[in-house]
């Protein structure tokens, strides 16, 4: 096939497998041939780094293909090429768990790693399991990485940085549950997208013994690989943005404001709940005091007290739960939703560069038949965009969907799973209530 | 029991009709009263039948209120639970052994004119104590009926434990009310965001309803709740009662007190007479010494008097214990009787207030399991 180096013939490449592929596929699938094709050429791309020796490569969406010296077999080759874009996990082959938080206590600093369980059998990875510690900067850099090594694509978000100190404690064992679950959450869905899955730094990230040494050569390999990365500046105007992409503009917006609203109603209604809890747990009291006085009644309102203080206790771990595991998830997709609208604007800046050059060239006037290379390379740039962008918004809608069909499901859960613990306590309570004492 | 007049008819009262049931004949009488004519009632009764634990009214003004409930005299609501509140009062009455028989309070379901004028007539105002009235009257009982001591205690703290109840309760209530409203914004947040959506909307949609289904009710579960604070409310009013019997004792036994001392020092100044001898001071006895004896007719004069005070004095000693033997008994019979009931409301109370909790439950439970299923459909 020769060599990869100039991008010109990975264009070629691609033209032809789009080409190959448009022969079988009706017409109004073709949209989605660019997509399909980008995608075979990456994984084929990954594939030929097994048989040639590592080479730099720059490819049109400007990663840069993880380097492996391990030999290839025809089989894993093939494994490969396959087009896994589904979720079942039926070709499912990399796995990746956050758990077992720790604190280190050094001199400088006090933080917490987690470790991170890689299972695959993906020939990207020396072995078929890693079992690695990371901290949440690390978590930082590598979403870092993501975003300037595959702009194109939508980069899942990260649980906040930044945690006000003395209202939150950065070590309490909730806290480090729900930045655990989300960090998880993080890193599946890093492994199940096509792309980014096949990320150099997210190997990295899940095998390197020690990061922090592949993080300074990191800086290096930016200035060479950064030209076609970073040559997205701004400086170019959109003058509109097309309408399926002003239409997911407007969709994020919306949700994002809606979310928003989400989040306030639910942490008002957490407030409220506990001020009803405060209340509840003064009112429960009062019955056992009132018992002291009574003869036969002391019984029945002793029971009375027992079985608010169970309701009490049942609605603290309702606003618990809605605190760890509701409001989380929530801010997570307001941030999620955030970074998917830089993207369209990185989308937008891609567009606007491109039709600048055309529009320069034609002004040109020159009667060249081509056109010429950089603006070629600008529209396939663009075009890619647009493909990696569109099947990430279908992947995050369907992901979106189930998302929020397990969150909003969970908080009826939860609900239901309170009311039940109430009406157990105030049944059982019943027959205490109608029991017939005898006469003291 | 039914009818009312409007509000603002006749200010500060509203009236009640009554319908009244004998036991022997069906005597079916309608006629209006004030709540002024409730209270004339009481108080009558309560001068005629001080060994009663006499049954209270229901609270005039409204207290114990959390936030919703309006602390308006003339709100339905209220007026509705305080002609409740009437009724069970002279349902209390008659069913009582002793006040169902009373010639005023059958009057006072039969009369239609003149009503006030008959009690009035009565002259019970003169026969009341001030001294019952008397939040602080102090007066020390040397030999009170334990009995009598404790039961007082205990109507003080039962009070006080009660009005804490009622008052944390309108709290709770309060907040539970702002818990289940919030709810109703997820109900409009929901449908803003199906408008979005394509395959989540419906799903989105149908569960905001029964958001706006939960939050709206809460609004019959607090009206139910406010049945049993009236419960509550009643026996924090019978404390008072009970506690008004204690007082009547402790002057009974305070009156019996006084006479017998005042006995005893006649006894003592009649002997010193008789005697000759001087032991307890008096004026009479200063005055002599200082300006010469008395002749002993004076003397004679003075002791025969004072025999027929002592004599007096020993005839209503002995009444006035009776008296009081005769309370301590009666009243006593009436307290276990009061007993008996307070146990047995209380604890009707209590069922119908866990009842009310499990319905509470099932309901959201309900609620919750339908929008769950909404968002399982998402």
């Amino acid at each position: 096939m020769g060599d990869y180096a100039s991008a010109q013939s990975a264009e070629v490449l691609q033209k032809n497998i789009s080409g190959l592929l448009c022969v079988f596929v009706p017409q109004q699938l073709q949209g989605d041939i660019q997509r399909l094709s980008h995608l075979l050429l990456d994984r084929a791309l990954f594939c030929y780094q097994m048989l040639k020796p590592k080479k730099d490569l720059i490819l049109p969406n400007g990663g840069t293909p993880a380097g492996t010296s391990s030999p290839a077999s025809s089989s894993s080759l093939l494994n490969r090429l396959q087009l896994d874009d589904d979720i079942d996990g039926e070709t499912r082959d990399l796995f990746v768990t956050v758990d077992d938080p720790k604190k280190h206590v050094c001199t400088m600093e006090t933080y917490i790693t987690y470790r991170i369980t890689t299972k695959s059998t993906r020939v990207e990875f020396d072995l078929p399991e890693y079992s690695v510690r990371r901290r949440y900067q690390d978590f930082d850099w590598l979403r870092n990485k993501l975003e300037e090594s595959q702009p194109t694509h939508l980069i899942p978000p990260l649980p906040e940085k930044f945690v006000v100190k003395g209202v939150v404690d950065r070590f309490s064992e909730e806290f480090v549950e729900t930045r655990r679950k989300a960090l998880d959450k993080f890193l599946k869905r890093i492994t199940d997208h096509p792309v980014l899955s096949f990320n150099e730094h997210f190997n990295v990230f899940l095998t390197a013994k020690d990061l922090n040494a592949y993080k300074k050569q990191g800086i290096a390999l930016l200035t060479r690989v950064g030209e076609s990365v970073k040559h997205v500046t701004g400086g170019y105007k959109l003058r509109s943005r097309p309408l399926e992409f002003a239409a997911i503009g407007d969709y994020l917006d919306t949700f994002a404001l809606k979310l928003g609203t989400i989040d306030r109603i639910a942490q008002r209604i957490i407030k409220e709940e506990i001020e009803y809890l405060v209340e509840l747990r003064e009112y429960g009291p009062v019955y056992s005091t009132w018992s002291t006085l009574e003869g036969e009644l002391a019984e029945p309102l002793e029971g009375v007290s027992a079985c608010i203080g169970n309701c009490s206790t049942a609605l603290e771990e309702l606003t618990d739960d809605m605190t760890e595991d509701f409001l989380p998830v929530l801010r997570e997709y307001i941030l999620y939703s955030d970074s998917m609208k830089s993207v369209l604007k990185k989308r937008d800046q891609v567009q606007a560069e491109y039709e600048a050059k055309l529009e320069a060239v034609a002004l040109r006037k020159e009667d060249r038949p081509k056109v010429p290379a950089d603006v070629e390379k600008c529209q396939d740039r663009m075009e890619c965009f647009n493909a990696d962008l569109k099947a990430d918004m279908e992947r995050w809608q369907n992901n979106k969907r189930q998302d929020f069909r397990q969150l909003l499901m969970g908080m009826a859960d939860k609900n239901i799973q309170y009311y039940e613990k109430c009406l157990m306590a105030w049944e059982s309570i019943i027959p205490l209530l109608q029991e017939k004492q005898e006469a003291k | 029991m039914r009818k009312r007049r409007g509000p603002g008819q006749r200010a500060p009262g509203s009236t009640r009709s009554v319908e009244h049931t004998d036991g022997q004949s069906v005597l079916t009488d309608s006629l209006w009263r004030r709540y002024s004519e409730f209270e004339l009632l009481r108080n009558y009764l309560l001068v005629y039948y001080p060994h009663i634990v006499v049954p209270p009214l229901p609270e005039k003004r409204a207290e114990f209120v959390w936030h919703k409930l309006s602390a308006d005299n003339m709100d339905p609501d209220f007026v509705e639970r305080r002609r409740i509140g009437l009724e069970n009062f002279l349902l209390r009455i008659a069913s009582h052994p002793t006040l169902c028989r009373d010639k005023i309070f059958y009057l006072f379901l039969t009369q239609e004119g003149n009503w006030k004028e008959t009690v009035n007539e009565t002259g019970f105002q003169l026969k009341a104590d001030s001294r019952l009235k008397a939040l602080n009257a102090t007066f020390r009982v040397k030999n009170p009926d334990k009995r009598f001591t404790e039961l007082k205690h205990y109507s003080d703290e039962l009070q006080s434990v009660i009005s804490h109840l009622l008052r944390v309760r309108a709290r709770v209530a309060d907040r539970l009310y702002g818990v289940y409203k919030v709810h109703g914004n997820y109900g409009r947040v929901f449908s803003e965001w199906s408008a979005i959506e394509k395959e989540m909307g419906d799903g989105l949609q149908s569960a905001g309803h029964h958001m706006d289904v939960y939050a709206s009710s809460i609004d019959d579960i607090l009206e139910d709740e406010e049945h049993y604070a009236d419960q509550l409310k009643e026996y924090l009013f019978y404390a008072e009662a009970l506690r008004a019997v204690c007082r009547k004792h402790e002057l009974m036994q305070y009156d019996l007190e006084m006479a017998a001392q005042d006995l005893a020092s006649k006894k003592q100044q009649c002997e010193e007479l008789a005697t000759g001898t001087v032991r307890t001071f008096s004026l009479k006895g200063m005055t002599t010494k200082l300006f010469g004896q008395e002749t002993p007719e004076q003397r004679e004069a003075r002791i025969k008097v004072l025999e027929e005070q002592i004599n007096e004095g020993e005839q209503q000693l002995k009444s006035k214990n009776l008296e009081g033997r005769e309370f301590v008994r009666n009243a006593w019979a009436d307290i276990e009787r009061f007993k008996e009931q307070k146990n047995r409301d209380l604890k009707e109370a209590l069922i119908s207030y866990a009842v009310m909790q499990i319905s509470m439950c099932k309901k959201g439970i309900q609620v919750w399991t339908n929008a769950k299923e909404c968002f399982s459909k998402m």
